[in-house]
This record gives C-alpha cells, sequence and structure tokens, in this order.
C-alpha cells in the first residue's frame, strides 16, 4: 500500500496533537537545535529542497583546502529563521575516498573548521529507487543525529506504478520517513514539524548506533534490499515518455543530429545574442560614467571614480548577459535530463584527448568566453577532468580576441579569394586561428591526462534521470546563484585588479598631474622589457599594449590607438596604417599567434581561483599560457621573418 | 578469467535488450566500491537498455536507474544472462553489427 500520511512515526503522530510551542521553540530555554545538515545522493532532487527551505537567503562558501563549497541558507521559507540548514555535497556514500564524502563527514561530525555541528539530519532520497538510495542512509544513521528520512519524488512513485509503506520503512529505520515531492511542494509540512519536536526535546545526545551492517558494500546492499521487500516496496516502471524520447534522442542517426542542432543553438544564441548584449551593457555603462563624472570637478578624483573604479565595476558586469544566458541554456538542459543524453553522445569523442562527455558544453561555450564556460565545469564531478576542462578552457578562441584578430588582419592580410573566390585568404587566417587555439587545448588535455592530472581510478559512470519539465522557479534560482557568485566573489578580485592597472598606468605624480601612459609606471615597464619581445617582432608599444590587456585581451586596440594617436609620427595616420608603418608582418602574425595562446584575463584567472579554491592553478595557468605563447611567437616571428 | 559457462558473458559483450544478473566484478577495490554503491553488485539484475550513438558508453538499467558506463568498465563486470527478449532480440540485430567489432 501507498501511505499518505504526513509522516510515518508513531512517536511523532503522537506529538502532532500537543499544541507545540510558538515558533516551535519552547519558552526561556536555549534553543536546543540550531543547525540542521540536508544530506542526500546525486540526483535525489536536494537542492530543489534546499532552494524550497531557505528561499532566495543562501549564502556560498568554500570548506577550507577542498574545491567543495556549500550553500548554506536561513530556513525562512517554513518560518523558522533561527536555523541554518546546511546543503551538504551530493554523495552515494560517506566512504571517505572522495572529497565530497570527506566533506560530508567532517561537517556531520562537527570536525570541519567554521562550520557548526548540525544538531539534526534531513536525509532526502530518491523514492522511485530506495535501493539503492538506503546505501546512503545507513552510515548517515551511524553518526547517530536525529534524522528525518524524506522520500523525494513522490509524485514520480505515484505516477509510475511504485509503492512503499512509509510506516514500515520508519519501523525498519529507527527514524521518522515521510513521502515528498520538493518540485511540487508536496508534504513539506513534516520538516517544521520534525524540527519543532527536535527543539522541544530535552538534549538526549546522539542516538545509539544499532546498525553494524558497513563491512561492505555488499553486506550494506543486503540489508536495504531485505529492507525495502518487508516494507512491500514496489519498484516504479520507467515512465514511457523517457523510453519514447530516448529512442529518438539516443538514436543512431537522430540523436547526434539533434544534438548538433542543440549545441549549435547553444552557441548561436551564446555567441549572437550575448556578445552584442555585452557590448550594449558596456556602452551603457561607460556612457552612464561619462555623464556622471561631469557633475564631478575636474581632477583626479573624477579620473579615480570614472576611469579607476567605474571601469573596474564596468568589467565585471559586462560578462554578466554571457554567463546568464549560458546558465538558462544549461539549466534548461540539466533539469530536463538532457545534458547526461548529450555527455553520453559527446563521451567518445570527448574521451579521445582524455576528458569525458560532460566536458563538451563548457568547452563550446569557451568559444564564446572562458568565463561562464568554467563557471559550468560544475557538472563534471570527476575532480581531475574537472580541473583539465578548466586548464584547457581558456585556449578555445573567445571572442575578446577576435578585436586584435581583425585589426591585424585588416592591415596585414591582402584580401586575395582563391578557391573560385568562396575561399578569402583573410578568412582563412581567422579560421586557422581557431584552430590553433584548439590544437593547444588537444594538446594540453592529453598531457595532463599523460602526467599531473593521470586518470582517476573512479570509472565514468553517467546516471540519466527521467525527463522533467524544467521549473521556472528551479531556473531563476540557478540564475540567481550564478549571478550572485560571479559578482560578489569574482566581481572583487577583478575590480581590485583593474583598479591597481589603473593606478599603475597613471603614477606618478609629477607636478601635480598624473602621468600620460608613455610616462607612467606601465609605460615605463613597457620600455623595460622591450629587449625580451625584440625577439618576437614587438616594440615598446606593442609591449605596453601586452601589460595593458594583461587585464583584458581586447584592451589591446584601445591602448594601441592611444599610443599611435600620441606619437607625432604616426598620429595623423589610421590604426591599421600606423601598425603596418611600424611592425612587420611577420611580427603582427606573432602578436596574433601570441594572444591565441597567451592568458591575458584578468576574469578567467579569478573565476579559476574561485572554482578550484586555490591560487596554485591560475598561476600554474598563467605560467604554462604565458610561456606557450612566447615560444610559439618567437618561433612564429622568426620563421616568417626568414621566408618573406 | 576464463568462463565454461556460455551463459555468462561480460557486460559490454551482452546484447541490447538482455538481461542477467551480475555475477561477478573484477575491478579494483575503490573502483568496485563505487560502482557497488550505484548498484553493480554480485547478485543484482542488470538490463542493458541501449548503447549510445558511437556504440560506446552503454546505458544499463540497474535498481530501476538507468546509468551509462564505458565499455572499458563494463567488460569487468560479468553478467549470468537470464533473458533475450523478443522485442529486444529483433532490436539487438540492429545494434550488434556495431558491437561485435571492437578490439
Amino acid at each position: 500500500m501507498s501511505c499518505h500520511t504526513a509522516v510515518a512515526d508513531p512517536e511523532l503522530e503522537k506529538l502532532a496533537h500537543e499544541p507545540p510551542a510558538a515558533n516551535g521553540v519552547p519558552n526561556g530555554t536555549r534553543p536546543r537545535i540550531r543547525t540542521v545538515a540536508l544530506i542526500g545522493p546525486p540526483n535525489s532532487g536536494k537542492s530543489t529542497l534546499f532552494n524550497r527551505l531557505t528561499g532566495m537567503r543562501q549564502k556560498v562558501a568554500n570548506y577550507p583546502g577542498v574545491t567543495v563549497d556549500y550553500h548554506s541558507g536561513k530556513m525562512k521559507s517554513i518560518g523558522r529563521s533561527d536555523l541554518t540548514l546546511i546543503d551538504l555535497p551530493g554523495i552515494y556514500s560517506l566512504a571517505t575516498y572522495s572529497e565530497d564524502a570527506r566533506v560530508a563527514v567532517e561537517v556531520l561530525t562537527g570536525r570541519m573548521p567554521g562550520v557548526p555541528r548540525p544538531d539534526c539530519v534531513l536525509l532526502v532520497l530518491d523514492a522511485t529507487h530506495i535501493n539503492r538510495q538506503l546505501m546512503l542512509a545507513a552510515p548517515v544513521f551511524t553518526i547517530g543525529l536525529p534524522t528525518l528520512v524524506l522520500l523525494n519524488m513522490s509524485d514520480e512513485l505515484d505516477k509510475r506504478g511504485g509503492q512503499i509503506d512509509t510506516l514500515a520503512l520508519a519501523k525498519e529505520l529507527g527514524h521518522p520517513v515521510a513521502l515528498i515531492s520538493a518540485a511540487r511542494n508536496k508534504g513539506l509540512d513534516v520538516i517544521p514539524e520534525f524540527l519543532a519536536r527536535e527543539s522541544a526535546m530535552p538534549d538526549a545526545g546522539s542516538r545509539p548506533v544499532q546498525l553494524p551492517i558497513l563491512q561492505s558494500p555488499a553486506i550494506t546492499r543486503g540489508w536495504a534490499t531485505q529492507v525495502t521487500s518487508r516494507t512491500n516496496y514496489v519498484t516504479p516502471a520507467t515512465a514511457r515518455w523517457t523510453q519514447r524520447l530516448d529512442a529518438v534522442l539516443l538514436h543512431r542517426i537522430a540523436g547526434p543530429l539533434i544534438f548538433l542542432a542543440v549545441v549549435f543553438l547553444v552557441f548561436q544564441v551564446v555567441f549572437t545574442l550575448g556578445q552584442p548584449l555585452s557590448d550594449g551593457l558596456g556602452n551603457l555603462l561607460t556612457a552612464l560614467g561619462a555623464h556622471a563624472a561631469l557633475l564631478l570637478p575636474d581632477g583626479w578624483l573624477r579620473l579615480l571614480l570614472r576611469d579607476g573604479i567605474w571601469n573596474g565595476v564596468q568589467s565585471v558586469l559586462v560578462f554578466l548577459p554571457q554567463i546568464l544566458l549560458l546558465f538558462l541554456f544549461i539549466g534548461i538542459l540539466e533539469d530536463s535530463g538532457y545534458l547526461a543524453r548529450a555527455a553520453l553522445i559527446a563521451d567518445r569523442l570527448m574521451r579521445a584527448i582524455g576528458l569525458n562527455g560532460k566536458a563538451f558544453i563548457p568547452l563550446l561555450s569557451a568559444y564564446a568566453c572562458a568565463v561562464p564556460a568554467i563557471m559550468a565545469t560544475r557538472t563534471i564531478e570527476n575532480k581531475r577532468e574537472r580541473i583539465a576542462t578548466i586548464l584547457v578552457a581558456p585556449f578555445m578562441t573567445c571572442s575578446a580576441r577576435l578585436p586584435i584578430y581583425t585589426l591585424i588582419i585588416a592591415a596585414f592580410i591582402p584580401n586575395k579569394l582563391f578557391a573560385g573566390g568562396v575561399m578569402g585568404l583573410r578568412a582563412l587566417v581567422m579560421l586557422g586561428l581557431y584552430v590553433i587555439g584548439f590544437l593547444a587545448a588537444l594538446v594540453t588535455a592529453k598531457v595532463l591526462h599523460t602526467s599531473v592530472l593521470k586518470a582517476s581510478p573512479a570509472p565514468f559512470i553517467l546516471e540519466l534521470p527521467q525527463y522533467r519539465w524544467p521549473t521556472v522557479r528551479s531556473l531563476v534560482l540557478r540564475l540567481y546563484d550564478r549571478g550572485m557568485l560571479f559578482t560578489k566573489k569574482v566581481g572583487t578580485i577583478i575590480l581590485s585588479v583593474s583598479f591597481a592597472v589603473w593606478v599603475l598606468s597613471v603614477l606618478p605624480v609629477h607636478h601635480g598631474q598624473l602621468s600620460e601612459l608613455t610616462s607612467s609606471i606601465i609605460g615605463h615597464v613597457g620600455h623595460w622589457i622591450e629587449p625580451a619581445i625584440r625577439p618576437l617582432g614587438f616594440n615598446w608599444k606593442i609591449g605596453i599594449g601586452l601589460l595593458g590587456s594583461i587585464m583584458a585581451r581586447e584592451v589591446i586596440v584601445g591602448t594601441l590607438g592611444t599610443l599611435y594617436g600620441a606619437d607625432p609620427a604616426t598620429h595623423s595616420l589610421a590604426l591599421q596604417t600606423a601598425l603596418r608603418h611600424d611592425i612587420t608582418l611577420a611580427g603582427a602574425l606573432a602578436l596574433v599567434v601570441f594572444y591565441a595562446f597567451a592568458m591575458q584575463c584578468m576574469s578567467t584567472l579569478a573565476v579559476v581561483k574561485r572554482e578550484t579554491n586555490s591560487w596554485k592553478y591560475p598561476l600554474l595557468q598563467f605560467v604554462y599560457m604565458t610561456g606557450f605563447a612566447y615560444v610559439a611567437a618567437l618561433a612564429t616571428f622568426q620563421i616568417v621573418s626568414r621566408l618573406f | 578469467m576464463s568462463n565454461t559457462d556460455i551463459a555468462v558473458t561480460a557486460l559490454n559483450e551482452a546484447k541490447v535488450g538482455s538481461a542477467g544478473v551480475v555475477e561477478q566484478i573484477d575491478l579494483p577495490e575503490e573502483v568496485s566500491n563505487y560502482l557497488a554503491h550505484l548498484g553493480f553488485l554480485p547478485g543484482t539484475s542488470v538490463e542493458v537498455l541501449r548503447r549510445a550513438p558511437a556504440g560506446d558508453p552503454t546505458v544499463y538499467r540497474i535498481d530501476g536507474v538507468e546509468v551509462g558506463l564505458r565499455n572499458e568498465t563494463a567488460r569487468h563486470i560479468y553478467l549470468r544472462v537470464t533473458s533475450v527478449s523478443k522485442a529486444a532480440a529483433s532490436h539487438a540485430k540492429v545494434a550488434s553489427h556495431k558491437n561485435g567489432a571492437h578490439r
């Protein structure tokens, strides 16, 4: 029989008839519970439940020393603002061979620095396949904290003809059990009831551990099977819709075609809609800054606010349209269940370079911008493959490289057509730049796979969830979460670095006047590094351009414009003509090759720091990519200058 | 490992549409523990659902969950085949052309 009482626990049902204390907290006593942990296997609907319980009031933080981050929030949505809910990583077991599992154990046992020990646990399990889910329940019970077992996706269980006797299950487990549907907001009343009871009870300490079944997965499994058979569990049938859709979406011919169409659509929208939106937002912010600056007296304060700070704010915000668009798509793909199918289709291809199918969408997005792409690698559970994907993503030709590419190509490459006018030399050079970026990513991934980041023993396992309609609520929360994470955590780094670069470009102060770019600290360093970049065919002006574009690649076009405009010898010439006077073809080609490989994007480094929770990877990436770029540009200049 | 029993086959060799029971898993303890938590344990029933368009990974149903497993992993899992359904047999004919070729 399917049990639909709110909660299946004899003790709790008795309690439900007693008048609860106001807000669940007995008067005059210190609240007994403050922190609640939420734990569950991947794909159990844990995040949906977390969002239901906390609403928008969540915080994202990193656990010290690990790449795992966590959400926490006050349980305001159920009227318990006094309680903090901590979302633990989605895991299958507490065995400590994965970083996620280690974090979960440390938090549950109160050994995680800076995180209070939870007073009780909400354990979320997917009701549609209890057998496997109970494998996590057993070790969680042994921690000894009061636990409420929530069998999520009750709507799916019903719809697909599954059944479970929750009262019998509660008796078997020794903990209260309730059927809920977080997505449909059903049955969630049991959570405040459970918390009210826990608040009201005198501190009984930890419950005794009563499950000697953890020696091996096989024994735990045997226990789980026995429990489910004793609770009249009927496994639900696979949804017919999922079967029908998969017959098409994973079809040998139709599958890849649909996959390509979806990929093309995502790429097209992020690239062609995101870029103009970013540009538009940038122009709007510049105009706003310029107007606001007029209200200030002319002088250093205006420059500081407009060029130093406002430009920094702008350089953070222009990324938002692309991030939000990409995450809207990824949200729809992931919540509907298609993302897992896409990974299944792309896996064969990605495996050739030592990555897995889940790396495909992030790497593709990196063609628009590496920042959202790196944030999108979160769907890759395998830590090593995730880091490998993060490290190679910036080699993809992002849109910030296009201004310098188009400038140099227009200035140096003749507009020759061949192959009957179908192919142009300029287009060919542009294509070549895309190809070398991709090849660099490929080689790097391969090298990482065989050296530093050797494949971990964890095999690539892909769960294919049932297809579901994505909910607007979950999409909105995801966009809000990604947007806030980027502006708050990454934005602060970008803002401070861009401010520092600005300061270096206007100091030192001469007779109360700020320096021009050429006489500033950056200008001096540009002159100073000239010997190092002369073998690449670059002069000091290019040197200053390179330094300035450590912030962002596209900055070099503006910097070169300023420098050539200020130089009396070239100020009357258009930038393209000026460049042709100043550097050779070999030097120009070396410059675009340098831009194809070099890590010149503060925002990418900041987001890598944030996503890996370590300075090691952004530093490694910066040194490796810049070294790669230097050698490649050197080779280009030396070879091309001998040929022509 | 050698199998005299003809009904036991490596999981990646099992035909699409067939079903069986996991007989043995020949993988390092760390890997097999991980698989165990996903239901891959001796004694559990597995159904071979479909192959990815490239022929690999293959999708299996275990414990009511659909899981994609690469052939490189699946060939260390041995399956005692219990049924090849009729509908699946004709389906498998189409799919197995690709399957026979590897390695």
